[in-house]
């Protein structure tokens, strides 16, 4: 999925701005990164490494003694800390997401909609994410619908700060930007009608639509660019249609054991390709979801339940994922968790025995591979973008504190600047213009029955 | 494996419940913190009939036989959060274990968590299985005065095998959490303060009421018998004197015991404005006041320190939106450097997580201007104090209850497990968490 800048530019003249971000390359001059101890992800864990970065890419990376600086590079003398990838959150409302962006209340299935739509690039959040050392995030609608719309991958390239969400995407091949298809099942989106009252009726309204959009597209195929026999065009049908085609990833909220079998049973009838999200339950059938080789993106809460389907929630779920042989990362689900405390879930995780290694590439890796863009982010690796995190201590320590953070080789934070550091704890003036995520809670009283 | 999960789970609750027979416990740590003075390296803590007998260095300690003998690297007192809801908030989010809000009216000191409290709610378990012990619970955030709360011990099948103390603080609400919609009152914030003002004055008014039968009552008792012939009909005059019998008020009587200094008024309170307000009503009433959740608390040291008034401060990591958009992680840190006695707590959840676990928002203090042990005295021994319930929990000292945590590592580290809990010397939790 690695996009060959040239082409872009070639095909796609209109969407330039997106391919050669104004910020990444404006000085070429070589950055290295020197005597830190490096977690590369893919590969051992160096002790003392070298991490160079040129034009937004990683260039060289390794041991302090067999990497060679180039000549006019910045040399950044980091001995003592730990560089890491920087965090990639497979399901985040940052933004002004949630109950303000994607689907309204006027129906269940609104895979037209899109959360870019309506996101605000100024919102604090994405300043308490790189806080966190959160790199790339896939920003979600909903909640609340069987489909919430189409979800957007952006790299948090907030240095300049940003005027245009924009400035945040990640262009696919045909230039459009990168995103996904938000689905839900169980009680998120059971409501009064037209939304559905039961699990059968849920996933009957789904198959239905999967159905048509495959109609639809046979239809588009048989007129083959005749503009006379194309049907009238349907931004619904054509999303489903491109997750069916493999262009959209499906990000499917799932918490109950049934409800996690339900969504593998429909992604092999359509075959889309599915990532499932949240899986409370995952714990219950590790074998089945192994076996679908359907990835998991966990979330890590402080305790179980707080709604029915989230009653047997643990930490143990990344754990035994892991030891069934499941892809598994995690997500914020901001507001739900902190981006801040982002590395956190991970920790817990290994609290409860899963391991270190499978733990830190849930963290970067995994998410990556979740969204399609493991070929350019989520590993420190010589051509991958130059997207890390540079910590004070172990990673899964309580005590390890993101010092900076980094996207296309350009810092975007820095605790030692006071204007981060006020994003990074919090204080007077931390909260203005942010939009929370309001699905279901609010100040002391439970929204929409604690779905 | 997996699938055997709540097998294990049963078959380790019936291993906890077994334990508790045995009453008689000891407990090693490489490092003991007692919350009294300096750790002891390599130490015991021998409990006997539910309190504690013996504690120091191994070597200067013998463990009575037939003890059994717990060990850990770290051992602390039994924690303590001091704002809970757990046991009336439960687990499920349901409308039927929800009993942390009362909405039909907005000022209902009258409700007592007591009658609310479900021991058995999992969530008591949960937090057991990290070394929380004693939790002040009861009714949440939400209305101007929203019920009594409580303190329980994280044991026991029913609430009187629970309660420490039946009744503490009265929980108030001074944020828009309690303001109402549809022209119903409190709408605003002075409204809310003009009823809270209102409704104290009449506790006065009731107060006096009692006081003066209670006078009468004691004057009458000081006369002798004999100057009152059985037969005299008392003069019209004085059948005016005689005060009215006082018909009971329940709501007026719990904020009687506010006035009286009986009960605290645990004010939850998060824009600076309405803190100011806590501490001005508290000053007008001359009530004891607990400054709760705080968020803005940052913004006011000097005038929080000048009132006196102790803060329950908000958990590290309860989300920062709407009213405490300008929360800080290292405000606990700021109130307790200043002098503030101030304690922790896991707060009130309305959705996901139901609730917060107290030791790990004090390890999010402590990664945020908290040193280790000032962090752990936000959960032991200053939040006992804070409490009033410092002669009997919150540091590890002879003839204190025998409430025990026991960990592998650091207990504010992530990856560190919590290996048992003990309450009242008996072993409440053995589940590696």
């Amino acid at each position: 999925m690695r996009i060959p800048a040239l082409q872009v530019l070639a095909s796609l003249t209109f969407f330039l701005p997106l391919a050669l971000p104004s910020h990444a390359a404006a000085d070429d001059r070589p950055q290295a990164f020197v005597g830190a101890k490096i977690i590369p992800v893919e590969g051992d864990e160096i002790d003392v490494g070298t991490l160079v970065v040129q034009g937004g890419k990683i260039v060289a990376v390794g041991p302090k003694d067999t990497v060679t600086i180039p000549e006019g590079a910045e040399t950044i003398d980091v001995t003592g800390r730990t560089i890491m990838p920087g965090l990639v959150d497979t399901h985040s409302h940052v933004g002004g997401s949630g109950s303000l962006g994607g689907a309204d209340g006027s129906g269940p299935i609104q895979p037209g909609v899109r959360i870019l739509d309506s996101l605000n690039v100024r919102d604090p959040g994405f300043k308490r994410a790189v806080a966190g050392g959160l790199t790339t995030l896939n920003i979600m609608p909903g909640s609340g619908h069987l489909v919430s719309g189409q979800t957007v991958y952006v790299k948090l390239r907030l240095e300049p700060l940003p005027a245009k969400i924009d400035d945040f995407f990640i262009p696919r091949d045909d230039g459009q930007p990168a995103g996904g298809l938000k689905m839900a099942n169980g009680t998120n989106s059971m409501r009064d009608t037209p939304f559905p009252g039961t699990r059968g009726k849920s996933a009957f309204l789904v198959r239905e639509q999967y159905i048509k959009a495959r109609e639809y597209h046979d239809k588009v195929i048989r007129a083959a660019g005749d503009p006379t026999k194309l049907p009238p065009r349907d931004l619904n049908l054509e999303t489903l249609v491109e997750a069916m085609q493999g262009k959209r990833i499906v990000h499917h909220h799932t918490h109950r054991h049934d409800d996690i079998i339900t969504v593998l049973r429909l992604a092999k009838e359509f075959q889309f390709p599915v990532v499932l999200h949240h899986v409370s339950d995952g714990w219950k059938v590790a074998d089945e979801i192994a076996a679908a080789k359907a990835p998991c993106s966990v979330i890590v809460i402080d305790s179980p339940g707080g709604k029915l389907e989230a009653r047997d929630a643990r930490f143990e779920t990344g754990g035994i994922l892991e030891r069934a042989g499941v892809i598994t990362g995690f997500h914020t689900d901001d507001w739900i968790t902190d981006s801040r405390l982002f590395r956190r879930s991970a920790a817990l995780a290994v609290r409860a025995g899963m391991s270190r290694a499978a733990a830190l590439k849930a963290l970067t890796l995994a998410g990556a591979e979740m969204l399609g863009l493991q070929d350019r982010i989520g590993s420190l690796k010589v051509g991958k973008d130059a997207d890390f995190a540079i910590l004070e201590g172990d990673p899964l320590s309580v005590y390890c504190k993101t010092q900076q953070t980094y996207v296309d080789g350009v810092k975007v934070f820095d605790r030692s600047d006071p204007e981060d550091y006020l994003f990074a704890v919090g204080g007077l003036g931390a909260g203005n213009e942010q939009s929370p995520y309001m699905c279901c809670f609010d100040d002391a009283r439970i929204l929409g029955g604690g779905k | 494996m997996t699938k055997r999960f709540s097998l294990l789970a049963a078959l380790l609750t019936v291993a906890v419940i077994a334990q508790q027979a045995a009453a008689q416990v000891a407990v090693r740590g490489k490092t003991i913190h007692t919350m009294a003075g300096a750790p002891i390296q390599d130490g015991i803590v021998v409990i006997q009939d539910g309190k504690i007998s013996a504690i120091g260095r191994a070597d200067q300690i013998s463990i009575p036989e037939g003890f059994k003998i717990l060990e850990a690297e770290v051992v602390t007192p039994g924690l303590i959060d001091a704002h809970s809801t757990v046991g009336l908030a439960g687990i499920l989010n349901t409308p039927h274990d929800q009993d942390q809000l009362e909405s039909s009216a907005p000022i209902q000191p009258e409700l007592r968590a007591i009658d609310a409290y479900n021991p058995a709610d999992p969530l008591i378990e949960w937090i057991r299985s990290f070394g929380v012990t004693t939790i002040h619970t009861g009714h949440a955030p939400g209305e101007l005065i929203s019920g009594q709360m409580l303190i329980a011990k994280t044991r026991g099948e029913t609430v009187d095998d629970a309660v420490l103390v039946p009744g503490k603080a009265i929980a108030a609400t001074l944020t828009t959490a309690a303001h109402k919609e549809g022209g119903k009152s409190p709408g605003t914030r002075g409204k809310s303060v003009a009823m809270l003002r209102a409704e104290l004055i009449k506790a006065r008014e009731y107060l006096d009421k009692q006081q003066r039968a209670e006078k009468v009552a004691a004057d009458a008792a000081a006369k002798p018998a004999e100057a009152k012939p059985a037969d005299d009909k008392p003069a019209d005059g004085e059948e005016a004197k005689k005060p009215e019998p006082i018909a009971r008020d329940l709501r007026l009587e719990a904020l009687v015991e506010v006035l009286k200094k009986e009960r605290p008024l645990m004010v939850t309170a998060d824009r600076a404005q309405d803190i100011m307000s806590a501490l001005r009503l508290a000053k007008e009433f001359d009530f004891t006041l607990w400054l709760d959740g705080a968020a803005e608390s940052h913004l006011l040291i000097d005038e929080i320190k000048a009132a006196g008034v102790p803060v329950i401060s908000h958990a590290p990591m309860q989300r920062a939106f709407g009213e405490r958009e300008n929360q800080s992680m290292e405000t606990t840190a700021k109130l307790m450097k200043a002098g503030i006695p101030v304690a922790l707590q896991a707060g009130y959840e309305s959705y996901v997580p139901k609730t917060r676990v107290v030791l790990f928002e004090a390890a999010i203090a402590a990664a945020n201007g908290l040193k280790f042990d000032e962090a752990l005295r936000t959960i032991t021994i200053d939040a006992a104090r804070l409490l009033g319930i410092d002669k009997q929990v919150g540091s590890l000292e002879l003839g204190k209850d025998g409430d025990v945590a026991l960990y592998d590592g650091d207990p504010f580290e992530y990856t560190t497990h919590c290996l048992g809990t003990v309450i009242n010397g008996q072993v409440v939790s053995e589940v590696k968490r």
